[in-house]
């Protein structure tokens, strides 16, 4: 009889999950960790720091991934706010049918995007490399910044707007004051849906530069991928670096979400 | 006549502000349709030349539907080959994995979220934390760490390596849209079927089950399409034993130079097939907010 007691309080019905979780996510990035800090003898050392940070091209990589992820974002926020903006505002026909225009690329394997993408510069011979890819990756990744910029406005009340216009505020400062601090959450979320990805992705930079760039998401799958097993240690560190930097920019767009909902 | 210059004044002010409304609409609207443009070019690009059967994107050699015959019949009846069998073989494991792997985090989640929607608010938090991890790491993130347990366990990688990976990050997305049904819930009519002689299973199948369905629908469903669509997790768990889901299928082709053709007609029938199903829900969804 005392195990449909423990049944009964619904609280354990969730230990399954839990052991899953313990097992198949904390336990695997616990591993990341022992390895980055360990030789392919299981002997502690710093070595595989060591080497990244003394191995130029690798610290090159680094950076440029970074630099092409802020670019790629910052594009699609430029490009995307604009449109996010013009859909849940303007007085469209059909305003649902065009944001699931844009949200519908989104369903299709990214992998066959780039590769359309990588046809269509063939086609009219422009060359590969970094333009390509900062054309694909805004490409792929566009949707993601569109969809939660418009989720937020369109949720905005508008008579908070009405109220800034009654009260003498022109366009500008309407839009200033009012419009963009309230769509500050959407902003955050898409900054972070699209760079996330680019500054990990290993995949696209491969097909659209024909090899000639590499980032440091590839640089991380060569370890495991062409390394073999003497090179996981090396590779397991680099993965800690972009743990790091991931677990920076959730943190941070965690705290501004929060913030920005608070003043709401 | 005081009286009359100062009517053309508003005339003509509201004349120039229609005006500028006027101009701002046909260019926000032109803005909506170039982007739209840049978005959808490579794809209607596939589209066109899946109507064509040459080997290259982009070389024309006249309008046929012999590569959707290939596709369907697995066999280049022109060329006399068969169509590369591996393409089939994806397809056939992309959906096997998607299906069992969705259906296996529909049940753990639904049941994890029952459980955690129960618990006190410090190990709520707790759990998830934990369950927001997996969806906030980067693909190639997952796949390694997966990729280091799985060596570490000394488990060898394969069918069930990739279905355990997809499980892990399909799941954290069921938990959070099942959790917001429970909200909604009466948390005592559980209660009042245990009181009434049901057992905890029966309690969950007939009272509980009926309320969480839509959000284990939903669930499900973004599970399937996060299954289908996921490539870096499979790539690092799926060993070298020939096993590929379509997304790996891709990238090997893409890598050895050159897509499968038969690859654009799929393709194709994919997209359309997704575009009716959004356009379907959509007007569904518009005439029951009509209704309401």
């Amino acid at each position: 009889m005392k195990w449909i007691s423990v049944f009964n309080s619904r609280r354990t019905w969730a230990w399954p999950y839990l052991l899953f979780l313990v097992l198949f996510v904390v336990l695997p990035l616990l591993l990341i960790v022992v390895y980055a800090f360990t030789d392919p003898q299981g002997q502690p050392t710093l070595r595989n720091f060591v080497q990244f940070f003394h191995t130029q091209e690798a610290v090159n990589t680094f950076i440029y991934s970074l630099a092409i992820a802020l670019i790629t974002t910052m594009i699609c926020l430029l490009l995307g706010y604009p449109a996010a903006y013009i859909m849940a505002t303007a007085e469209l026909k059909t305003p649902a049918v065009m944001a699931m225009l844009f949200i519908l690329p989104m369903w299709i394997n990214f992998l066959l995007r780039t590769l359309a993408t990588v046809e269509l510069f063939n086609m009219f011979s422009i060359p590969l490399g970094g333009g390509a890819l900062l054309y694909g990756m805004c490409y792929d990744f566009l949707p993601f910044m569109i969809y939660p910029i418009y989720n937020t406005l369109q949720k905005m009340d508008t008579s908070l707007i009405e109220a800034a216009h009654d009260l003498g505020a022109n366009r500008r400062e309407v839009f200033t004051k009012v419009i963009l601090p309230l769509s500050k959450p959407g902003i955050y979320s898409g900054i972070i849906m699209v760079f996330m990805p680019t500054v990990s992705t290993f995949a696209i930079s491969e097909l659209l530069t024909h090899n000639k760039i590499t980032l440091f998401g590839s640089l991380i799958q060569r370890a495991f991928g062409e390394g073999g097993i003497m090179m996981w240690n090396y590779g397991a560190a680099l993965s800690l670096i972009m743990l790091v930097i991931i677990a920076v920019t959730s943190f941070f767009g965690d705290k501004e979400e929060s913030s920005s909902q608070t003043i709401i | 006549m005081n009286n009359n210059t100062y009517m053309t004044a508003t005339q003509k002010e509201s004349q120039r502000r229609q005006r500028d409304l006027l101009v701002r609409r046909i260019c926000s609207q032109a803005y909506l349709w170039l982007l739209l443009l840049f978005l959808y070019a490579p794809i209607v690009l596939i589209i066109v030349f899946s109507f064509t059967k040459s080997k290259v994107l982009g070389n024309w050699t006249g309008f046929t539907f012999q590569l959707y015959e290939n596709l369907f019949t697995g066999y280049d009846r022109v060329a006399q080959v068969r169509v590369d069998p591996n393409l089939y073989y994806s397809l056939y494991y992309t959906m096997l994995v998607a299906l069992v792997s969705a259906t296996c985090a529909t049940l753990l989640g639904t049941l994890a979220a029952i459980g955690i929607y129960n618990m006190r608010q410090k190990s709520r938090r707790a759990i998830l934390f934990m369950n927001s991890i997996p969806m906030i790491n980067p693909d190639i993130l997952t796949g390694i760490s997966l990729f280091l347990l799985f060596v570490f366990l000394g488990i060898s990688r394969g069918l069930a390596t990739v279905i355990i990976a997809h499980i892990v990050f399909c799941t954290p997305y069921v938990v959070l849209s099942v959790m917001p049904r429970l909200s909604k819930m009466n948390p005592n009519i559980y209660e009042a079927a245990l009181d009434l002689g049901a057992t905890p299973f029966q309690a969950l199948r007939k009272v509980m089950m009926p309320e969480l369905w839509p959000g284990m629908i939903s669930g499900f469903i973004l599970s399937i399409t996060l299954s289908i669509d996921d490539f870096g997790v499979t790539y690092f768990t799926k060993g070298s034993n020939g096993l590929e889901t379509l997304s790996t299928f891709i990238y090997a082709d893409a890598r050895k130079g050159g897509l499968t053709p038969e690859l654009r007609p799929l393709f194709s029938l994919v997209f359309l097939t997704i575009l009716v199903l959004l356009v379907v829900m959509n007007i569904r969804a518009a005439r029951q907010a009509k209704k309401h």
